[in-house]
């Protein structure tokens, strides 16, 4: 393969993966919407489209429509880049997730995932670290009391909660020995999901994930009933809307990395020994992620509508004197399976 | 200063309860059964709310059969109404009742919908209807006289039977 093939391929990867994402945010918010409302023995949206399916598109040109507010006192410049930053990472961050085997396509072998770094797990943490700028610039620059305690909240509980995603992760590499998220997939082979592996370490990079998207129960930054909208009271019209998009795009992510790490990525446990055509396997395969993809956002909306907001000191004491140990504990863990049974 | 006591709790959650995951699931269960079970929801303009018999809608007078109203403009409503909401204005006729009312006012922007001029009417005359989509762009037209008040008797049937049943 030439440079201008890869190049190439890589734009329409990129496009393919823009697209869609776009296209999922957009039915994230309307299944969001959905679910809420069956939560809550209500039908839901239903007016635009046939059962509302047009909903998300009325809600953008809302969205567009609308007057933008900028506050006499804030910090124009950077109330504009805030929503930028967030935009940017949620969507760059996932360059880096496998979303399928690699296929033979038009005599070229194409991986599915935009890039295949070494590296591509250390990219995702430090993408999502520097989220935390995005919020707490928001609340900075906005000039409003309520936006300035969100922003402090949100970056305090991100890097707290960054310690435990980040040991979590510790033994996710000790199994796979790569940080490739290509190797850390076939690493789990079979029912080696590592969820089932290292049970202990799914539960506490699951509550990171939470914390980090600012999910309902952790969802302090924006806790409207103390803080109107905690970072984004001061915004309106489409710079809202993109920490709209950020924040699902951002639940996506987590979804996609929780797949990638602990249920096994786009793997289907023992589909070799069906002896299908390897078309049709990859097809299956992808189908499979797309299927714990939204498995797990399923899970994020449904625990949103189950669990109460934690009280701040509350989600610090558990992000530092639960989750933190958890984690490290975890690591030990891991590294006796591998001593014993030689993994 | 004095020391604030501290409320303590009444049961000490044991070990399951506190690493909180069997809670959560418990939770989780409550909302899945929840999503999965019927809605009540009316879809309103197309799915129309049709209440019971027992339900005090707009008020309305009953026109019998033959064309006239059953109302003898005693008055009594327009007397009784918290709101002073009903204005009658007697006539005699060459009929039976001998009295019919010429006017007969109700601003629906004042009734209140309590049911008094119903149950104060002597001649089952004036009763609540199961109505409840009541529009109007300025307040001349909130102003329902004879020509909306007037519905036929057989229309009003099953209120006037609950009346008779349980008044």
């Amino acid at each position: 393969m030439g440079i201008g093939e890869i190049i190439l391929i890589s734009l329409v990867k990129i496009l393919l993966i823009i697209v869609l994402l776009f296209l999922t945010v957009a039915y994230l918010t309307y299944f969001e919407r959905k679910v809420s409302a069956w939560a809550q023995n209500r039908i839901g949206p239903n007016r635009v489209g046939w059962k509302g399916l047009l909903q998300p598109f009325a809600d953008v040109f809302k969205l567009l429509l609308k007057e933008d507010i900028v506050p006499e006192k804030a910090d124009r410049i950077v109330h504009l880049l805030a929503p930028m930053i967030s935009l940017f990472i949620a969507f760059s961050t996932f360059a880096v997730i496998p979303f399928g085997p690699e296929v033979h396509l038009l005599g070229y072998d194409i991986p599915l995932v935009v890039a295949d770094v070494n590296m591509g797990i250390l990219f995702v943490l430090a993408l999502t670290s520097l989220a935390v700028y995005g919020l707490t610039l928001a609340g900075w620059s906005s000039g409003s009391k309520y936006s300035l305690l969100g922003g402090i909240r949100s970056s305090a509980q991100m890097i707290s909660y960054e310690i435990s995603m980040g040991f979590s992760i510790g033994g996710v590499l000790l199994l796979s020995e790569s940080l490739r998220p290509i190797a850390i997939v076939e690493s789990q082979s079979g029912w080696m999901w590592n969820a089932i592996v290292q049970p202990i370490g799914f539960i506490t990079f699951l509550v990171s994930a939470f914390a980090e998207t600012n999910r309902l129960p952790f969802d302090l930054p924006e806790a409207e009933p103390e803080l109107v909208g905690g970072f984004h009271t001061e915004y309106s019209s489409m710079k809202f809307a993109g920490f709209f998009l950020s924040e699902y795009a951002n639940m996506i992510i987590a979804s996609a990395l929780i797949v990638t790490l602990y249920l096994g990525g786009w793997q289907i446990p023992y589909i070799d020994l069906l002896g299908l055509p390897s078309g049709l396997v990859a097809i299956l395969q992808i189908g499979a992620f797309i299927f714990k993809l939204v498995a797990v956002l399923f899970f994020f909306l449904w625990i949103r509508w189950s669990l109460p907001r934690f009280r701040y000191d509350q989600l610090m004491n558990l992000g530092w004197k639960v989750m933190f140990p958890l984690s490290l504990i975890n690591i030990v863990w891991v590294a006796l399976l591998i001593m014993i049974f030689r993994l | 200063m004095e020391k604030k006591s501290v409320k303590r709790r009444e049961k000490n959650l044991t070990f399951l309860e506190r690493i909180y995951i069997p809670e959560i699931l418990k939770g989780l269960s409550l909302t899945f059964k929840n999503m999965i079970r019927p809605k009540f929801t009316f879809e309103y303009p197309e799915e129309k709310f049709i209440p019971p018999s027992s339900y005090r809608g707009r008020p309305v007078l009953v026109e019998e059969n033959n064309g006239d109203e059953r109302c003898v403009a005693c008055g009594l409503c327009s007397r009784v109404c918290p709101a002073l909401a009903i204005e009658v204005q007697a006539a005699e006729t060459e009929r039976e009742k001998e009295r019919y009312p010429e006017k007969f006012e109700i601003n629906m922007l004042r009734c209140i919908f309590c049911g008094f001029c119903e149950e104060v009417c002597p001649e089952e005359a004036i009763v609540m209807s199961k109505d409840y989509e009541l529009t109007f762009s300025n307040r001349e037209e909130a102003i329902y006289g004879k020509d909306k008040l007037l519905i036929p008797v057989n229309q009003l049937q099953d209120r006037i039977d609950f009346l008779r049943n349980y008044k």
